[in-house]
């Protein structure tokens, strides 16, 4: 058996305390050791985006993050994302365009797209079709994708 | 089956019912589930395209701690598997005939340990000539893919000989005869490339064996059936002894409707009396599973100076690759396709399918359409430009209009083609087009292209329980693969029982308790299914009327359904009992439970033998038929040659959209899918290895190689058959899409010598190549 790093995290706002071994990527401790499922594994290689959470603000591949460089790091996964049940601004405008269909790229675009308004709160279609531009989509089409980005920017009022 | 009153479900972009779930994170799918003491499984993949396998050696990989079993090819039994040909190994055995094949498999603690010792395994083989070209496989004397092609069973009347897996001919009218009577005729060839799906979700399993020997299986599937049905046909075992369910699908698109994984799962389940989850990495996706068929067509079209068409003939080849798959129905449906949504009296195809050295071809969004309309829609192109005459309006004169009848004599019940070219020539988007002017350094120009496609085939039922408080439990077995059918489905039912959506709960698809249901392919789940959640509804409506007859003291026809969930008397306001009201009564007095069922087959036949003739077609009923037309406006670029898309306006008729949202959804995203096939998107082969099976070498549009004005016309020509008059939209948005934009290429080049491309992708490169005097163009 590989030696294990004893790693503190705060992960979707509670400490949590893991030992993995030095190359067990942020996914695999996320998906395997702490039942957070809803960062996916859809490239294992950065390229896909479906693993993104959030580290210390900023949002990152999961896939390429190893879990014992993120030693005292706040994670955010989608699960921290909505709130006593109330969903983030995000989640409540992709509702609201009707932009999720397979949903299996949905978790990481929820982070990459709070991540994006955070950096620019009143960005252009141009720059939320550059700031998604990580986060492959199989499905929409992207359309419904920026528009519920923009419906976010709006304060919900589209 | 419209009975034309208002509606309360149907028509409206109600929320998608399992929208939240997957906004949360909590939607599970395959990768999300585990059982307990369950293991990991990896595969190893054949490194020849074509090879004797001459021994096995398990030895080192067995010994590695962690591993519970090593299967391979010989601890598989030998059945064969395919949906119409049953040509497939559930791992290879005696020898491979793709890089990648799985030859073994390796059960272990976890994916690392298994992935590990499955390159341990040593396999001695004996390499045989590959045949990588369709060209090749035609050729005297070529190796054979597969020597027992003669004995294997096939459920259609093929012609098959040599490589050649299936060859069909069809032809209507006198094709010498139209060509004589045309004053211009246009020929070319034309290719398409492999394309992957490229789901985000990659393709996975996980099975589970009790202790009677019954195996319960989960999997990323399009149909829980078609695994039952291939999985038992290559274990050998009895349908009844494998239960197929399936969790949240992560996008499929065609790849995940027949066999991936799933036989290996359950035949290491079997062996080690352990659950068994094996999902495949990105790379194994690309290179395991299967592609969209490439097409070499040649093509003719022949025409009158005022822009009638008279003469279609088409020629095709199509790699299938290592495995019958679904090849045989992407040959004959692609030719069933090759006359377009026109009338042209005399039209020929023939087309050849052969076996190949690569990774199996198969169902793709499209199913062969996309390729087809590339050539006969850039042709009719070419003969609007050579006529000057409007690329609307050749399409206009010539469309299929009313009952057409389709190639080969199928009348059309519903047609909405015309309207849709209308609607498109009409829109204000379409007609103020160049109002502003185009941009410095760029090409500016648009194009038009339109298919049909059809939705149907093969069988369907519904079940629509009413239970003790008066909600309801619908159960199709139809797997919602993130294109929105459950929602679509308790649209229907919720419809049709004048009830709240939020009383209709759709159940999982399970091949134990659901109908059977043939799968979420051929665009059929709304049209299909949807039509037997009606009937049965409808029989769940004449139940409750016989037993309310009863309770109300009245004659049956005299009561209606009313909205909110009531039954009551016609003209009598406050006579009425609420459904649940019926429903105990029925569970506890009399008449028993009430259970609506329907089940059917579209069977109008495809071939009308006084019209056309037809020998090695795979189908003999297909479906009924929805229209698109699709214009979009380019820019390329006069430095790099590269095409980007600003705006695309489809007009799609769909019969009736019962959630317009989410026709707009597969509209969108189809179009998307076409734009990744028109312009970037090639599995690229060397010897057969697939060389980009990354997606960093692999280019799927991202957000900014997209354009954000995509409109949709939804044009609404009831079908008499459609639930509500509803026919599918799952596949149409891309069929128009590459010819589109490759017209769109050849306006924007109209000034010197317009460039017609006719190989896809249409890369930067080739464009820049075709757009240079011909001294300056390098040899491509």
């Amino acid at each position: 058996m590989r030696e294990g790093i004893e790693i503190a995290l705060r992960v979707n706002n509670a400490g949590r305390s893991v030992t993995v071994p030095a190359d067990e990527t942020l996914l695999e401790t996320l998906r395997e050791r702490l039942a957070l499922t809803g960062a996916k594994r859809g490239c294992n290689q950065g390229v896909c985006g479906a693993c993104t959470v959030s580290v210390d603000g900023r949002p990152m591949r999961a896939c390429l993050s190893l879990t014992a460089n993120c030693a005292g790091a706040e994670i955010v996964t989608i699960e921290g994302v909505a709130r006593d049940g109330m969903l983030g601004r995000i989640q409540m405008a992709l509702e609201q365009t009707g932009a999720v269909q397979c949903g299996f790229c949905t978790s990481g675009m929820v982070i990459a797209a709070e991540a994006l308004l955070r950096a620019n709160p009143q960005p252009s279609a141009a720059e939320v079709q550059a700031g998604i531009s990580g986060n492959l989509c199989r499905c929409s089409g992207y359309r419904t994708i920026v528009d519920a980005v923009l419906l976010a920017a709006a304060g919900g009022r589209g | 089956m419209d009975d034309g009153i208002s509606s309360t479900s149907v028509g409206r972009s109600v929320l998608r019912l399992e929208t939240r779930e997957k906004l949360t994170g909590a939607a599970k799918y395959i990768a999300d589930l585990s059982r307990p003491n369950m293991l990991h499984a990896a595969i190893l993949g054949s490194p020849h395209a074509h090879a004797r396998i001459l021994s096995y050696d398990i030895t080192a990989a067995r010994a590695v701690p962690g591993v519970h079993a090593v299967l391979t090819g010989a601890d598989f039994p030998d059945g064969r598997m395919g949906a119409f040909v049953k040509d497939e190994p559930p791992i290879a055995q005696e020898k491979v005939r793709y890089i990648g094949e799985p030859v073994a498999v390796v059960a272990a603690d976890d994916e690392a340990i298994a992935r590990r010792a499955a390159q341990l395994i040593e396999i001695k083989y004996a390499e045989l000539p590959a045949i990588v070209r369709p060209e090749d496989a035609l050729a005297e004397g070529a190796a054979l893919v597969h020597e027992d092609l003669a004995n294997y069973f096939m459920v259609y009347d093929a012609v098959r000989y040599g490589n050649v897996l299936s060859e069909t001919t069809l032809s209507e009218g006198d094709i010498e005869k139209g060509f004589a009577e045309a004053d211009i005729v246009v020929e070319g060839e034309f290719e398409t490339p492999a394309q992957a799906h490229v789901a985000i979700e990659p393709c996975g399993a996980l099975a589970e064996i009790d202790d009677a020997g019954r195996v319960t299986l989960w999997s990323a599937n399009q149909s829980v059936f078609r695994v039952q049905a291939n999985v038992c046909e290559s274990l050998k075992l009895p349908m009844s002894k494998l239960r197929s369910l399936t969790p949240r699908i992560g996008g499929g698109f065609g790849n995940k409707m027949e066999a991936h994984v799933q036989p290996l799962v359950v035949q290491l389940a079997i062996v080690t009396r352990r659950p068994i989850k094996l999902i495949l990495s990105r790379e194994e996706d690309f290179e395991t599973v299967r592609v969209r068929h490439p097409f070499k067509i040649r093509m003719r079209t022949g025409a009158k100076k005022d822009g009638t068409l008279v003469a279609r003939d088409t020629e095709v080849l199509l790699d299938g690759g290592a495995y019958g798959d679904d090849s045989p129905g992407v040959l004959g449906y692609s030719m069933l396709m090759s006359r377009g949504p026109y009338a042209i009296p005399h039209a020929r195809a023939h087309g050849r399918l052969v076996y190949t050295n690569k990774i199996r071809s198969g169902a793709f969004r499209g199913f062969g359409n996309p390729q087809m309309q590339f050539a006969g829609e850039t042709q009719i192109d070419e003969i609007a430009a050579k006529l000057g005459i409007d690329p609307i309006e050749i399409r206009l004169k010539n469309a299929l209009r009313g009952e057409g009848p389709w190639f080969l004599g199928q009348k059309l019940a519903s047609n909405g083609f015309v309207e849709c070219l209308e609607r498109l020539r009409d829109d204000e988007g379409w007609r103020n087009r160049k109002a502003a002017a185009p941009k410095p350094g760029k090409k500016r120009g648009f194009g038009v292209a339109a298919g049909a496609h059809i939705s149907g085939l093969l069988g369907t039922g519904a079940i629509v329980r009413l239970l003790e408080d008066g909600t309801v439990v619908l159960n199709t077995g139809a797997v919602d693969i993130g294109q929105g059918s459950d929602t679509v489905l308790a649209q229907i039912c919720a419809e049709a029982l004048k009830i709240p959506l939020d009383r209709v709960a759709v159940a999982s698809p399970d091949t134990d308790g659901s109908p059977y249901n043939w799968g979420t392919t051929a665009s059929r789940v709304t049209f299909t299914t949807g039509r037997s959640v009606a009937l049965a509804a409808a029989e769940v409506e004449t139940q409750v009327k016989s037993l309310a007859a009863d309770m109300l003291e009245c004659a049956a026809e005299d009561l209606e359904l009313r909205p909110g969930g009531f039954v009551g008397i016609k003209g009598v306001p406050d006579k009425q009992l609420p459904l649940f009201v019926v429903s105990l009564q029925a569970h506890w007095r009399r008449g028993g439970p009430i259970i609506g069922h329907h089940s059917w087959v579209f069977d109008r036949p495809a071939v009308d033998p006084k019209r056309a003739v037809a020998t090695g077609m795979p189908f003999r009923q297909i479906g009924v038929y929805s229209f698109a037309a699709q214009a979009v406006e380019i820019e390329i670029d006069d430095v790099t040659g590269k095409t980007d898309v600003v705006k695309v306006w489809s007009a799609v008729d769909v019969g009736r959209a019962i959630n317009p949202a989410s026709v707009e959804g597969q509209m969108d995203g189809g179009f998307v899918q076409g734009l990744g096939f028109a312009l970037t998107e090639e599995v690229v082969f060397d010897r057969g290895r697939i060389v980009n099976p990354t997606l960093m070498d692999y280019k799927v549009p991202t957000a900014l190689d997209v354009p954000h004005a995509m409109k949709t016309i939804i044009v609404e020509a009831r079908e008499p058959d459609g639930p509500f008059g509803a026919k599918g939209v799952g596949e149409i948005g891309l069929v128009p899409t590459p010819a589109a934009i490759a017209n769109a290429i050849a306006d924007a080049t109209a000034d010197k010598s317009a460039v017609r491309l006719r190989r896809l992708p249409m890369t930067p490169e080739r464009v820049l190549d075709a757009m240079l005097p011909p001294e300056d163009a390098d040899a491509s």
